[in-house]
């Protein structure tokens, strides 16, 4: 594919893989190469010895982040994605494993001591555990904050708000109100990606159609029981109500009101 | 503050053992809402505790349920300092996945005014700085210049600090040729005398040198191992500009030199600065002579929207108009890493489409997220205020830090 795009252009990637795949042997699950990016997948075990071998015998001197996302269909539902960089190749990798809330991911901090805040993200955003980070500690959210907010199932709102209380001269924290519901609109069109039903596009669908028609025609069929059926037999409606004709008085002329003083009347 | 007072079983002495004390949240050489944890020994600063996320937004989580045009604004409120700067990388992510081609003239307009960005940020900066550090008049001075910048912003975008101009396939709007004028006699009638007798007080000042020469040194190793990036790295005496070494739009076509830092210490790392001001002008520069004419957006329609006056008169823009902006464009599935010399350091954005109109993932990496985190082992040793002096020179927003 030609590149188009005016994004950052770095070394080539001719050989990497080939050179990364004799480094890493066994412990590489996967390499690919697409949108002009090598991702590779590492055994998550091996996270350290792995990295650890690009920086010292492929010069990936730097760690330059280290990113979580969440695939909640899968088994192993999270991916811990590590960018790393060369500065003498000017060359970047992303290094990927995955995880799942109860698997913890082997730290790299003993290699990058940048690497203790990007794993204390990761996991206070999606609660990856990491072995051996001492100082595993929330990062980004609240003193005191529950759950991990960037996993899929987490609602956008969140569960709790908080405000200052005037009574009890403090900010408290309290479940979420919205004034409306959140406004979750989606544009896709309705040929590709969206699966839902449009509302009116049920009509044009037969099979929503009942097979047989509902009908009343007896009144064990009302459903209401024997009782209400007895009570409704010697009960029969002796037909409307005689209606009274109003009595109405013929429209009169309604009485002049003249509220404006007149002329020379002082009051 | 806590103090624990007990005789010396020599001297008799009343000893004073280690002390914690908060700097910050609300500290104004904080730079924003950073709490440090501070162990003093006497004046001595034993350990620093970062304490960051007051200003956690969530604006990862808020730009998966936006579009890729609708999450454009977010990244100007990242780092309101160089707003330009942010979009940046982004933009140039979502161009990687849609491999879309930026006419020549937009990528001039972007390379611009991410130079006048780094202008402007770096007056912010400097200014601060130097009044961390106790000089007052500088920073009004600087504070002349960068107010001229927002103006030249206004006058491209119509905002000020949120220009949200970047777009996916060029820029949003083509700028007047009066604006290029002005900009190219701005660099000699303003800036160089401003910045130029800004800096004439501060960089042979022998407080300013005091307060900063020989603070905070950091080696190359260290500045390898702990991520730094953008003057960090450069002040260690690394020449790495991803401006230089990876060039996005037209900066393989710019002249224009790298400063790099002998001692690597907060007077480098400031002087760094001092240094990439008159590159950026040099580049502005180049930029105005060597600016073709032409479109400033994508002509692909699936990416970039149609003129307003096109989508008058013709169904299909029309269309392609209503589309644009109600679904948006749909990315092809995969994932990038981008990173662009933001005016602070390497700005990445991870971009994760899975072939919607949404981003999957959109993880952004902050430069202040390594540069701070560096703080304990920087402060170590030295006194109480040399404490914001480095918080200076790192060049820290909350913005971008806590995203």
């Amino acid at each position: 594919m030609t590149v188009l795009h005016s994004a950052p252009r770095m070394a080539p990637n001719d050989g990497v893989i080939d050179a990364v795949t004799q480094t890493l042997g066994g412990k590489l699950l996967a390499a690919r190469e697409e949108h002009g990016e090598i991702i590779l997948t590492v055994a998550r075990d091996q996270i350290g010895t792995c990295l650890a071998a690009l920086r010292d015998t492929h010069e990936y001197q730097q760690l330059m982040e280290i990113a979580g996302a969440d695939y909640p269909s899968r088994a192993e539902r999270f991916d811990v994605v590590y960018m790393l960089l060369s500065v003498t190749r000017n060359h970047r990798l992303i290094v990927k494993v995955t995880a799942s809330e109860s698997t913890p991911v082997p730290t790299v901090t003993h290699l990058w001591p940048n690497a203790g805040w990007l794993e204390r993200e990761v996991f206070d955003l999606y609660g990856v555990i990491f072995e051996g980070n001492t100082d595993l500690r929330r990062i980004l959210t609240d003193y005191g904050f529950e759950g991990h907010p960037f996993r899929k199932d987490f609602p956008l709102t969140g569960y709790v708000e908080l405000r200052y209380s005037e009574e009890d001269k403090r900010v408290v924290y309290e479940p979420v109100k919205l004034a409306q519901d959140l406004r979750q609109f989606d544009f896709m069109s309705p040929w590709e990606g969206a699966d839902y039903v449009l509302p009116g596009d049920e009509k044009a669908t037969p099979t929503t159609a009942a097979p047989t028609p509902k009908a009343t025609e007896s009144k064990a069929q009302t459903g209401a029981g024997d009782k209400a059926n007895e009570k409704a037999a010697d009960k029969a409606s002796t037909g409307a109500p005689a209606v009274e004709p109003i009595a109405k008085a013929d429209p009169a002329p309604p009485e002049k009101t003249d509220s404006r003083p007149k002329k020379g009347d002082k009051a | 503050m806590s103090f624990t007072l007990e005789q010396s079983p020599t001297t008799g002495d009343e000893v004073i053992s280690n002390y914690t004390i908060n700097f910050g949240p609300q500290h104004p050489a904080a730079h924003g809402v950073l709490r440090m944890v501070l162990e003093l020994d006497g004046e001595l600063i034993e350990r620093v505790d970062c304490h960051v996320g007051l200003l956690h937004r969530g604006t990862e989580k808020l730009i998966e349920h936006k579009t890729y045009l609708q999450a454009l604004p977010y990244f100007d409120r990242l780092d309101y300092c160089s707003p330009l700067g942010m979009e940046h990388s982004y933009v140039l992510a979502v161009e990687k996945l849609l491999n879309v081609e930026v006419p020549i003239r937009a990528q001039y307009l972007r390379v611009l005014f991410a130079e006048l960005t780094r202008i402007c940020n770096h007056m912010l900066n400097m200014g601060s700085h130097v009044m961390d550090v106790g000089a007052m008049t500088p920073n009004l001075w600087l504070f002349e210049i960068r107010e001229d910048c927002l103006n030249f912003f206004e006058r491209a975008s119509g905002a000020r600090m949120h220009s949200a101009w970047f777009r996916p396939g060029g820029v949003h709007q083509d700028v007047p040729q009066d604006l290029l004028d002005d900009i190219d006699a701005w660099l000699d009638t303003r800036l160089k005398p401003l910045f130029e007798d800004a800096m004439s007080l501060v960089v042979d000042n022998r407080i300013f040198k005091q307060r900063n020469v020989d603070i905070a040194l950091v080696s190359k190793e260290d500045a390898l191992a702990w991520g730094f990036s953008g003057p960090m790295i450069r002040a260690a005496g690394i020449p790495w500009d991803l401006r230089k070494s990876q060039p996005y739009d037209v900066y393989d076509r710019m002249d224009f030199e790298i400063p790099v830092g002998t001692r690597s210490d907060c007077y480098d790392r400031f002087m760094v600065r001092v240094e990439e001001v008159r590159q950026s002008a040099r580049i502005i520069r180049q930029c105005i002579a060597e600016m073709p004419s032409g479109p400033i957006a994508s002509d692909d329609r699936k990416v970039a929207p149609p003129k307003r006056a096109e989508m008058k008169s013709s169904m299909e823009s029309l269309i392609h108009h209503f589309k644009l902006y109600t679904e948006g464009f749909h990315v092809p599935a995969g994932e990038v890493y981008v990173a662009t010399e933001s005016p602070k350091g390497e700005f990445g954005v991870y971009l994760v489409s899975d072939g919607s109109n949404k981003p999957y993932r959109c993880k952004i990496r902050p430069t202040a997220f390594s540069h701070l985190q560096a703080m304990d082992f920087m402060c170590k040793g030295h006194m109480l205020p040399d404490a914001t002096a480095i918080l200076g020179a790192i060049d820290v927003v909350f913005g971008e830090c806590d995203r």
